[in-house]
């Protein structure tokens, strides 16, 4: 326990912090970029997509996720799949639409 | 002495317990967000060109400046943890300050856009937006409430994060014994990654 502790304590140092703040504000820059440019359709899923990797490094970064014990990783991940499979299931809905 | 153990024992446990149900409070907070995100998608999909001319009238260069004050506002929530870990306890405190001012800062940001809106007509119920098309009295309508309970979140994790403040001059949040700022935390970054989605939903759709 201790051990991890002070293993968080290097992996969150201030510098790893920033360092995935300029990341978080490079891809809002990417996302309004590429907004301007006209890709139809994919557009929406280039801006999910960029969206999805922003709170990807949200969790395990600035939430500690990647330090944290299996139980709980499985506790989100299912959660977060179940949230894809309404979604799924939503559009598989109103696809015939 | 046996006390003291006793306390140490039980604390320590107590944060890891805490520590699951600030997460499954978190996870309820998806399911909130999760059903408005989905009525979204709903009326987008079978509203598309309206939704695209609806959102022409938001100010994406307002979007793009609140998005970058919540995510350093995330930043500086994170920092003020590293500084508590290390002991440092008054850059810790200045941590958290800019932390709430930068809520304040996005709150305002959101006042002026409101304001905006509702002069040019458009908030829910005006005529010069009931004389519009469904999709777009429907986008509007997906806007207010969204963004409108984003901002309620944001101005609940301002107040959390207060108390917090309090807790660390009281040294009751020290080096040791800190989750209490960090469920803070994992509140605050909630409230950012339901704005990372709100953000391109709403402004970058013209």
């Amino acid at each position: 326990m201790e051990d991890k502790e002070e293993q968080s304590l290097n992996n969150h140092s201030y510098s790893a912090y920033i360092i995935t703040w300029l990341a978080l504000i490079t891809l809002t820059a990417i996302t309004v970029a590429v907004a301007g440019i006209d890709f139809g359709n994919a557009i929406i899923v280039i801006a999910l997509i960029i969206a999805s990797i922003k709170t990807y490094l949200v969790l395990t970064i600035f939430m500690h996720l990647k330090l944290e014990n299996n139980t709980l990783k499985v506790f989100i991940i299912i959660a977060i799949f179940f949230l894809i499979v309404t979604f799924a299931l939503l559009f598989s809905d109103y696809s015939n639409y | 002495m046996s006390l003291e153990e006793n306390t140490a024992v039980h604390l320590h446990k107590d944060d890891k317990a805490s520590k699951l149900g600030m997460w499954l409070f978190l996870l309820t907070e998806l399911t909130l967000f999760g059903g408005l995100f989905l009525m979204y998608a709903v009326y987008r999909f079978t509203h598309q060109a309206e939704f695209h001319i609806a959102a022409k009238s938001l100010n994406t260069f307002i979007g793009t400046l609140n998005t970058s004050i919540l995510l350093t506002s995330s930043l500086t929530m994170a920092l003020s943890i590293t500084a508590i870990r290390k002991g440092n306890k008054n850059l810790s405190l200045s941590f958290q300050g800019i932390t709430i001012f930068f809520g304040l800062l996005f709150l305002l940001n959101k006042y002026f856009e409101w304001s905006h809106e509702i002069n040019i007509g458009n908030f829910p119920g005006s005529e010069s937006l009931l004389s519009k098309s469904q999709g777009e009295i429907l986008f509007y309508g997906l806007y207010y409430v969204m963004t409108g309970l984003h901002a309620l979140h944001v101005i609940i994790g301002m107040i959390v994060i207060a108390v917090m403040m309090r807790f660390t001059m009281k040294n009751i949040i020290n080096r040791n014994d800190n989750f209490k700022l960090e469920a803070a935390g994992l509140y605050w970054h909630l409230v950012d990654i339901i704005w990372i989605f709100l953000f391109p939903l709403f402004y970058l759709i013209s």
